[in-house]
């Protein structure tokens, strides 16, 4: 069989309206962002033969079967692949490597890959009612023993594994802030980026309140409204549409099970041992990368497990502006999900296709043939690699 | 509106949790051991994560051991904790293995750290003995 010829890559990319957006339900983003990404595309409804998709927090019972009920929303008929899925924030990587997979196994032709949520609603008149702020709530997993000493949510779980980060290795909020800061950097030439216009330096980071100690309030994503989609299509049909491919080049997976709080580790090894055999490529061919940043805490990790640095010296290795704009290493060239928006692991795939393709305007980086895409969900609990490029592999 | 409109939560009395709640109801801190390879685990489980054995025993532990992890709780998530916030959140690790969330009592700020040594007090909450955690001499 000619496998080249049943290469995939990315033909479309969608992204909604971005942030404090209201309106649309989470299902009516998912059906936006993939009308955006056919569009993009040149591509029809009808073309799309594969649905994926990864239901945020906020879509309730439509979650259960939630490629169907995009499925209906949108009118399409006749799919060959149709599945929901959750990994956290691993399932955009998961979802492409799906599409990927059945693309090159023949059972597929055109696979739009969703995700989209809704969780922030419109301001409320001032009549003292409800407690605690923002969309927290929807995100407060624990309960029963963890909630009776008021252990709420997944910051409080990411600020545990930091803790003991900075005891056992002497990581510093200094290190931290050098992350969210070189992101804001980046996020100054992303007009699409919740804090576009709104600088960051480090001692504005170190001034911001404490949310989770070790954790400050700009550790943390954004909270977003929106929906962003892609098009996974078979490399013979990407060539003839609109824009330049973006090619799988490599993908891979690895959930390491057991504790993090012993580890400090993520998946990425495990997953970017396929991701970079399948390619053929080495760390050193990577030009960028668009790492999955629920909080900085998550990037300094997830660079050491790469292996960009030795295990420890995360800290270290981005305390001198090295991931920021004009640094050696670009990552998260759009602001990522702390200064652009929040859409779970789909944030860093649509910056790397922006990025390979060229689009990236005032924060096009350089050079720009190979980009590392990581996605990462629950506690360090999931993790997706994908590499993708200009040429296929 | 003030904070005693808001109760804290009180762990249910649930199946799984029961012994628990009743040894430290007496005063003990116990967790879960697997009847078929001896393995202690905490919270309670169905299963043993090691040889998937569904025997399971409860069994008292000393109640002494260090910080782990810890993080300083500032966003309000429920209102009974208005009047707590900042309060300390810790991971446990008890000195026979297993680890255990909780909060750390008469403990300054400056004061917790990773490795401190701890050991467990109860607090009185609506009939439930909350195991809680204070430092120790080493
Ligand atoms: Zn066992």
């Amino acid at each position: 069989m000619e496998r080249r010829a049943a290469q995939a890559a990315i033909t479309g990319l969608g992204i909604t309206e971005q942030g404090k957006v209201y309106g649309p339900s989470a299902v009516g983003f998912a059906v936006d962002a993939i009308r955006l990404a056919l569009d993009d595309a040149g591509l029809e409804a009808k073309d799309l033969d594969g649905l994926l998709v990864n239901p945020g927090l906020s879509w309730g019972q439509a979650a259960q079967m939630g490629s169907f009920a995009v499925q209906q929303a949108m009118g399409l008929r006749d799919l060959r692949l149709s599945a929901a899925m959750n990994l956290g924030g691993a399932t955009a990587g998961a979802m492409v490597m799906q599409a990927v997979l059945a693309i090159e196994a023949g059972l597929a032709n055109h696979v739009a890959c969703v995700f989209s949520d809704a969780p922030l609603k419109p301001p409320k008149p001032r009549d003292g009612s409800g407690g605690g702020s923002g969309s927290s709530g929807a995100y407060a997993f624990a309960g029963g023993l963890e909630a009776a000493y008021g252990a709420f949510g997944v910051n409080g779980l990411y600020a545990l594994l930091a803790s003991r980060h900075m005891h056992r290795f002497g990581t510093t909020h200094d290190h931290l802030g050098a992350i969210a800061v070189a992101e804001r950097a980046w996020a100054q030439h992303n007009p699409r980026a919740q804090f576009h216009g709104k600088t960051l330096t480090l001692a504005e980071y170190h001034a911001s309140r404490w949310v989770a100690e070790p954790f400050h309030l700009l550790d943390c994503c954004l909270v977003s409204n929106g929906g962003l989609a892609v098009i996974v299509s078979r490399g013979d049909r990407a060539r003839s549409l609109a824009k330049p491919p973006v090619w799988v080049r490599g993908m891979g997976q690895g959930h390491p099970g057991g504790d993090p709080l012993e580890t400090l580790a993520s998946g990425a090894p495990l997953a970017a041992r396929d991701a970079f055999a399948m390619a053929g490529a080495t760390l050193a061919d990577v030009d960028f990368c668009e790492l999955y940043d629920c909080y900085t805490f998550t990037v300094l990790v997830t660079l050491e497990d790469y292996g960009f640095c030795a295990k420890g010296e995360g800290g270290p290795f981005v305390a001198d502006g090295r991931i920021g704009p004009g640094g050696a290493l670009p990552v998260n060239t759009g602001g990522g999900q702390l200064s652009s928006f929040y859409m779970w692991g789909m944030t860093p795939i649509g910056e790397a296709v922006i990025q390979v393709r060229g689009e990236g305007g005032g924060r096009q980086v350089a050079k720009h043939d190979l980009g590392l895409v990581s996605g990462n969900g629950g506690v360090l609990s999931t993790h997706t690699t994908l590499l993708l490029g200009r040429e296929p592999r | 509106m003030s904070a005693t409109e808001f109760p804290k939560p009180v762990p249910k009395a649930t199946p799984e949790l029961l012994p628990f709640l009743d040894a430290a109801r007496a005063g003990r801190l116990a967790v879960q051991r697997c009847g078929a390879c001896g393995t202690l685990r905490f919270p309670p489980r169905e299963l043993c994560s090691r040889c998937w054995s569904r025997e399971v025993e409860w069994t008292d532990v000393s109640g002494r051991g260090e910080v782990f992890a810890f993080y300083v709780m500032h966003q309000v998530y429920h209102p009974g904790f208005v009047a707590d916030v900042p309060y300390p959140v810790v991971v446990v690790k008890l000195d026979e293995g297993p680890t255990m969330v909780s909060n750390v009592v008469d403990c300054p700020r400056e004061k917790l750290r990773i490795g401190l040594p701890v050991e467990v007090v109860f607090e009185e909450r609506e009939g439930v003995a909350l195991p809680k955690f204070r430092p120790r001499a080493p």
